[in-house]
């Protein structure tokens, strides 16, 4: 018999309804597996008492015939998400001890909509990094290992790392992430996962913690296409509390998840995207994956992204600028933590050497250089000019297609504590996600196949701003086409 | 360009994070071979474009200037560190002595 934690979101819904099992079994299921899985460091704060609870409601909603459109369904959250009354540390020693007084939009919809929350999910520092190790907290394993050499622990991609592992290791049906440059896609693609970016706007920014606000935008990440497209639905929407949240109706994504073909969608192969030196298997499994559209019935044009090569040196000015804005907020006198000195000036130095990481620390100091007196006009200004010209060739690329695909990334996961990544090596890690998040585009890292290490890849779909139902209709049927059911050995036993 | 040991400490100094003299020297290698990467920007010919201010073109959002919530004082004062809540003298964050 299937193990309750082995089903898609879609499929324990439908058992749910049909009452072959409860919710108390699913979380109680689940929970079991958080504590089996402890290893991976997946979770900051397990909430797995107020679980047990929330599940005794679920069920009596679905007795009651009143349960949500996500009842009974456990869930992990980025702990970049506010919870009332939940510890909310974004992986940060800066923010000890905060409990927000408030929720996060985003996952009070997900409350709203019967899903049950099992606890907070390791990350990045304030979501800053590509393989989960600037964690406060710890780095997080990826559950996946590399066949010929199963004990060296990987890295499950970052900045939603915790979320990645805990959704692929079976411990939560699906998990929030927050994307700024790939912080959702790159991690699905090293875990062999769905990982979705809305177009930015769709989903609230309200209660969750800021890294770069012209660039944060939450999403989920789950086994399914189907399963991503159902939490979508429920994370988006208008919300007067985010003055760029989109004031537009969350497209029904029912018809797209249920696509089987692509006939008369066009679908642009960006060459720019060919960089010398990417490893051939990830250029084979982008090439597969093109075969896979036009099998399917789409039309396949080759287009120019110009300015793609300048899109990682844009988006390390502009994020790391908003980052030192945004974090400045950390003090040490309203939340966290806190290093008295004789003076407020010493207090707030002492603490934010004391709270912040290594790596973040490095942002803010950058973020600070390129947005001071001298500086501005040759770094920022000039940052967000070209942005502009990023911008320019998607918009003339999507008068030509209505979708892109590429690889999520160039490589499949890498060795927790490879020291070969200094700080520019582990940031072009992003080098295919980051244009997409610059340009405010929805995009999507669906599993394509296995590399011959037996880890997983993933392909990358961008569309037009708005259009996310496009790029679910798109990922379902690639989805199709790569029929991804392999499971780390760890888990499929 | 690049910057040197002066710079970082301006600029440590600037976002009020201290920077003990001995990690100033792998402070300044790393922040220059960040600021060798985005260098390559200047290549760009960016005469007569607009910087991007914003992703979504639409007008910020106006509101009713009315209160939404109740008073969350309290539940505003209870992560400090350190805080009146009690209300004894006022209800505020403690910090050091500002004014002299």
């Amino acid at each position: 018999m299937t193990k309750l934690t082995e089903l898609t979101i879609t499929a324990a819904l439908l058992g749910l309804k049909t009452k072959q099992f409860s919710a108390a079994e699913l979380v109680a299921d689940h929970s079991a597996a958080i504590i089996a899985s402890r290893s991976l460091n997946a979770f900051i704060t397990e909430t797995l008492d107020s679980a047990a609870e929330r599940a005794k409601i679920s069920d009596q909603k679905y007795a009651a015939g009143t349960a949500g459109v996500l009842e009974g369904i456990p869930l992990g959250y980025k702990d970049l998400f506010c919870t009332k009354g939940v510890l909310t540390t974004a992986a940060s020693h800066i923010l000890d001890g905060f409990k927000p007084p408030y929720d996060s939009t985003v996952t009070a919809r997900l409350d709203a909509a019967g899903s049950v929350m099992m606890g907070k999910l390791n990350l990045d520092e304030f979501a800053m990094g590509s393989s989960n190790e600037t964690s406060f907290y710890n780095a997080v394993t990826n559950p996946w290992r590399r066949r010929s050499d199963p004990n060296t622990p990987l890295v499950p991609g970052g900045s939603s790392g915790g979320s990645a592992s805990a959704v692929t290791a079976e411990m939560v049906m699906g998990a929030t992430g927050t994307d700024t440059g790939g912080s959702i896609r790159q991690p699905a693609a090293f875990c062999g996962l769905v990982g979705f970016k809305p177009s930015y706007g769709r989903c609230s920014r309200w209660g969750v913690v800021a890294f770069a606000s012209s660039l944060d935008q939450a999403g989920p990440m789950t086994r399914s296409v189907a399963d991503a497209a159902l939490m979508f639905e429920v994370m988006a929407g208008f919300d007067p509390l985010d003055s760029t949240s989109a004031n537009l109706p969350v497209p029904d994504t029912r018809a797209a998840v249920a696509s089987t073909d692509l006939k008369g969608v066009k679908i642009g192969v960006p060459k720019e995207y060919r960089i010398d030196g990417t490893n051939p298997e990830i250029i084979a499994m982008w090439e597969e994956g093109v075969r896979w559209a036009k099998a399917a019935g789409a039309k396949i044009l080759e287009v120019t992204l110009p300015h793609t090569k300048y899109a990682l040196p844009t988006y390390y000015v502009i994020a790391p600028a908003e980052a030192s804005a945004n974090l400045a907020r950390y003090d040490g006198v309203r939340y966290g933590l806190r290093v008295p000195a004789a003076s407020l000036d010493e207090q707030y130095e002492a603490t934010r050497a004391a709270g912040f990481g290594a790596e973040v620390k490095r942002r803010i100091l950058i973020g600070t250089y390129v947005l001071s007196a001298g500086y501005y006009d040759a770094y920022y200004r000039k940052a967000q000019q070209v942005r502009n010209l990023i911008t320019r060739d998607f918009t003339e690329a999507f008068t030509k297609v209505d979708l892109l695909l590429t690889p999520t990334a160039p490589s499949s996961a890498f060795a927790i504590g490879d020291k070969t990544m200094d700080a520019v090596t582990m940031y072009l890690n992003d080098v295919f996600t980051v244009p997409a998040s610059l340009a405010g585009l929805p995009a999507i890292s669906i599993p394509a196949k296995l590399d011959s290490a037996g880890l997983p890849l993933g392909l990358q779909l961008i569309g037009r701003a708005f259009d996310d139902a496009m790029v679910i209709r798109g990922a379902a049927v690639l989805e199709k086409s790569a029929g991804f059911t392999h499971r780390p050995h760890s888990i499929a036993g | 360009m690049s910057l040197n040991q002066d710079d970082v400490k301006k600029v440590a100094r600037l976002a009020r994070i201290k920077l003990p003299a001995e990690a100033i020297p792998a402070m300044i290698t790393e922040l220059n071979g960040i600021i060798k990467f985005v260098e390559q920007l200047q290549e760009v010919d960016t005469k007569g474009v607009e910087p991007m201010v914003r992703v979504v073109t639409m007008p910020l959002p106006m509101r009713d200037d009315r209160v939404d919530y109740p008073n969350l004082q309290r539940e505003v004062l209870s992560n400090a560190q350190e805080a009146d809540i009690a209300g004894n003298r006022g209800r505020y964050f403690v910090v050091p002595k500002v004014v002299e």
